[in-house]
């Protein structure tokens, strides 16, 4: 055994550094340790401030004894290299893990141990702890809104239809497959607006709304056999001429009556709320967004300079505008832009706003990935006879797209982050309820555990979407 | 011919279509406003707008005018924004550094503090702070002092205000500090080109930074004092403090959360630039004999700041507008005062609502127009 040098560890006396070290090391943890969870002082005897400090020093000093390197020890290597390799790493470290063992037991006791789960009053929370009940007896407003309770088993089946719908893609054999994508671009959200129009709602309210959904379906459904020279006209005059005939002149009377189911009360959105307003908001502003972003993505691109200067415009401005104000204006301002007698619902309007603030970023990020194709691709298509619309829906878009997954993911992501401002316009989802809920005067006091409630289940679904987009990136990454 | 027609048609409809859109909703407009009694028109704002702002950096009561109330809204809004950008650029630095650590603790901390405060919306955030955790503070009377000077109440945060004597003269020697710094740096840089010595640029400036105020102090009359907040009884139950700067927990809050918010974008940004840089850069550098600060800061910064800096410029602009949100907790911004209290007081919802989106659509274009040129000017020339 050879002499040993405390300045400065070395392989010779590995053994006696690493006892003295690890020793020296579990001591600092210990003590915080007993500290946090019993609240045991172990170094009480000291004065306040060192007592403080003395497991970081403790700790500092084990770290250094067990600082060497090419030890031949595997773990101790692995330890030096992750947490240990130096001095400021090393204090870093040990603050680390001296806070994640100081926050346990206060959050622990908070979440679980002295919270109160049971009854149904405020009585049985008087204990330091949150107060779940808090949360179960407002759960049905915070997930419903002011939906009448004897209705709400219309909002679930509605919801767990679509989900299943939504999932066919899972299940589609190959012969179907190549009907996905007109599936989910086209029947797919038709289907889910007819549920929401005539199941959750129940009633007329939707009318000018539902003509327009209507028409564009149908026109979409000829269009497919329109030839493409003509499909750009055909494009701009008969979803409108349909719009307007539906509305005046063909189906008005039978279209009320078909929006009253049988049976089905008639809710209205002012009554709609909570977390499934959430999701409705932002699945229809998901569908909308989309299309509207790409053709102003397609039109920042064209050759035609009047589009394309229409095109930034529009961007431009829906980017450079708050979502708030836009709300401002589509409560307060858009009212005044129609003609008197004509009345769009709260809803509707809100839906319509912020899907056009959403489409100007889809489309930002959709012609990122038009520019980062390579001219070869615009070249090799044209080459073969492509002409404008072919290109683009068979060569150009495929790829673009799968290049942006990730921007367009963050920007549905954003969108469901943005839900919770249409209290702007007096519409109520989960984070509205909250605020509500938080001032009834029997249930003052319980911000907390509303707000922390409501960031649960929001990280939950961010977290989820951004997981399934890294996954979708990963499938349909090719390589270059 | 024929091409000449396929390219002028299409764009005719489309311009006919936007015409016809803004026309329509132009001419409903006029009619809704003649139906209501309404006349349009920007005379409101020399008018006196007769209600209060609780927080203002300009003086300003109800007897001044609605565009004085514009002023203040702006203002607070600026206010807001330029902190919380502050706070979230160096807390996105830390921890964008942070997470790229080899630190196996410190990385995934970092990753923790980004995955969690950037899955939840904004709102939530703001609301949790203002009415949740800031609610949980003490009130004046109990409040205990921060370092002897700072109160942090439920009514808000009390700091020391600074009184200055001769503030322009020690004005003027931060200038000149300023000012002798680049002419060192400029000449620093001449005598390493012309004879290949280094001088010891970065202790000359630290020491002029700090000499010449100094002086100021000694010989230049400057003189400054804090005046500490103090608790004072308005009645039996109410207190208040005195003195000092109060920070209204309204911008406590709106600035807290947007800053932790923000800086998690910033934080990716920073990463994302920082990973962005080549090894070989690294290893080249290191190669040539420069010492790690010199690779951090002639090689590695220059290139990831280029990377770095366009996706943290949109970063700054959303924190701008999400600013905002302020109207939900009653932070007196441009949306509250203006969109808000103004437009119910007038009714003019055309008039405001558009000065409200000019102000926001100027600030983020003349913002973005200032970053492209900057972009402009670091991006590689290639030769």
């Amino acid at each position: 055994m050879s002499k040993i040098n405390f300045l400065k560890p070395d392989k010779d006396n590995l053994t006696i550094f690493l006892y003295m070290g690890s020793f020296l090391f579990v001591i600092s943890v210990i003590d915080v340790f007993l500290n946090s969870f019993f609240s045991l002082n172990i170094t009480g005897f000291l004065p306040a401030s060192l007592s403080f400090i003395i497991p970081i020093i403790l700790g500092f000093i084990g770290l250094y004894f067990i600082r060497i390197e090419h030890s031949g020890n595997k773990f101790l290597d692995q330890v030096n290299k992750n947490i240990n390799t130096n001095n400021f790493n090393a204090i870093l470290s040990l603050l680390i893990i001296f806070i994640i063992i100081k926050s346990i037991p206060p959050v622990l006791s908070w979440f679980v141990v002295d919270a109160s789960f049971a009854g149904d009053s405020k009585d049985v929370c008087s204990g330091t702890g949150a107060c779940w009940t808090y949360i179960k007896v407002w759960f049905r407003r915070f997930m419903y809104g002011m939906y009448p309770n004897a209705e709400q088993w219309r909002i679930n089946l509605s919801f767990i239809a679509l989900a299943l719908l939504g999932s066919v893609g899972y299940f589609a054999t190959e012969k179907f497959k190549k009907y996905l994508t007109l599936y989910y671009v086209v029947i797919y959200p038709f289907i889910a607006f007819l549920f929401i129009f005539f199941f959750i709602s129940g009633g007329p309210i939707f009318f000018d709304f539902s003509y327009g959904i209507i028409a564009a379906v149908i026109s979409i459904i000829i269009g497919f056999f329109i030839p493409s020279k003509f499909k750009f006209y055909y494009f701009i005059f008969v979803p409108i001429t349909l719009y307007i005939a539906l509305k005046y002149f063909i189906f008005y009377e039978e279209l009320i009556e078909l929006g009253k189911l049988d049976g089905l009360n008639w809710v209205e959105t002012g009554a709609w709320g909570g977390l499934s307003l959430t999701f409705i908001i932002s699945f229809f502003c998901l569908i909308f967004c989309f299309p509207i972003g790409m053709a102003f993505a397609l039109g920042r691109r064209s050759d035609f300079p009047l589009i394309r200067y229409i095109s930034i415009g529009f961007i431009e401005f829906w980017r450079g505008v708050p979502l708030i104000t836009v709300l401002f204006m589509s409560a307060v301002m858009f009212p005044m832009f129609l003609p008197a007698d004509f009345f769009i619902d709260k809803l509707v309007r809100c839906i319509i706003a912020i899907s056009l603030f959403e489409a100007a970023y889809v489309a930002e990020v959709i012609r990122g990935g038009l520019q980062a194709l390579p001219r070869g691709q615009y070249e090799a298509a044209k080459s073969l006879g492509m002409g404008y619309w072919r290109m683009h829906i068979f060569v150009i878009l495929p790829q673009a797209l799968k290049l942006v997954i990730p921007g367009i993911a963050n920007t549905f992501l954003a969108l469901v982050k943005d839900t919770p401002l249409i209290f702007v316009v007096g519409l109520l989802e989960i984070v509205g309820m909250l605020n509500l809920a938080k001032t009834n005067p029997e249930w003052l006091g319980f911000a907390m555990e509303g707000y922390v409630f409501a960031a649960i289940i929001f990280w939950i679904i961010c977290y989820a979407m951004s997981k399934y987009s890294y996954n979708l990136e990963q499938k349909y990454k090719t390589e270059r | 011919m024929e091409l000449k027609l396929q390219k002028i048609i299409p764009q005719l409809i489309t311009v006919l279509v936007v015409v016809l859109v803004f026309g329509f909703f132009t001419y409903n407009a006029q009619i809704n406003m003649e139906n209501r009694g309404i006349d349009f028109g920007y005379g409101f704002l020399s008018q006196e707008s007769s209600f209060d702002v609780q927080f203002s950096l300009i003086e300003y009561d109800g007897s001044h005018s609605y565009f004085r109330a514009y002023l203040v809204g702006l203002l607070n809004t600026i206010l807001v924004s330029v902190i919380g950008i502050i706070i979230a650029t160096i807390l996105g630095v830390i921890v964008g550094v942070a997470r790229l650590s080899p630190n196996y603790l410190i990385n995934q901390f970092a990753a923790f503090y980004v995955e969690f405060f950037r899955n939840i919306p904004l709102l939530l955030q703001i609301f949790f702070w203002y009415f949740a955790a800031l609610r949980a503070l003490p009130l004046p009377q109990d409040a205990d002092a921060i370092l002897g000077v700072f109160f942090l109440t439920i009514k808000g945060l009390y700091v020391p205000a600074f009184v200055w004597e001769n503030l322009n003269v020690f004005l003027y020697s931060i200038i000149a500090a300023i000012i002798a710094i680049v002419v060192i740096r400029i000449h620093a840089r001449k005598v390493q080109e012309t004879q290949g010595k280094q001088l010891p640029v970065f202790w000359i400036s630290v020491g002029l930074i700090f000499i010449l105020p100094l002086l100021s102090f000694l010989v230049g009359g400057v003189s400054l004092s804090f005046e500490i907040p103090k608790l004072k009884q308005l009645a039996t139950t109410s207190f208040k403090y005195e003195g000092g700067i109060s920070l209204p927990p309204e911008l406590i809050a709106l600035t807290l959360s947007l800053a932790l918010y923000t800086a998690t974008f910033i934080a990716e940004c920073v990463r994302a630039g920082i990973q962005g840089v080549g090894k070989g850069q690294k290893e080249a550098a290191a190669s040539i004999g420069l010492n790690p600060n010199q690779v951090l800061k002639l090689v590695v910064m220059p290139q990831a700041l280029r990377i770095i800096i366009p996706p943290t410029t949109n970063q700054y602009l959303n924190l701008t507008k999400n600013s905002s949100l302020a109207a939900a907790i009653a932070y007196p911004d441009l949306v509250l005062v203006f969109a808000g209290t103004a437009l119910m007081q007038t009714g003019k919802a055309i008039e405001i609502v558009s000065i409200t989106m000019l102000t926001y659509l100027s600030l983020s274009i003349s913002i973005s127009i200032l970053m492209n040129w900057y972009n402009k000017k670091i991006a590689i020339k290639e030769k």
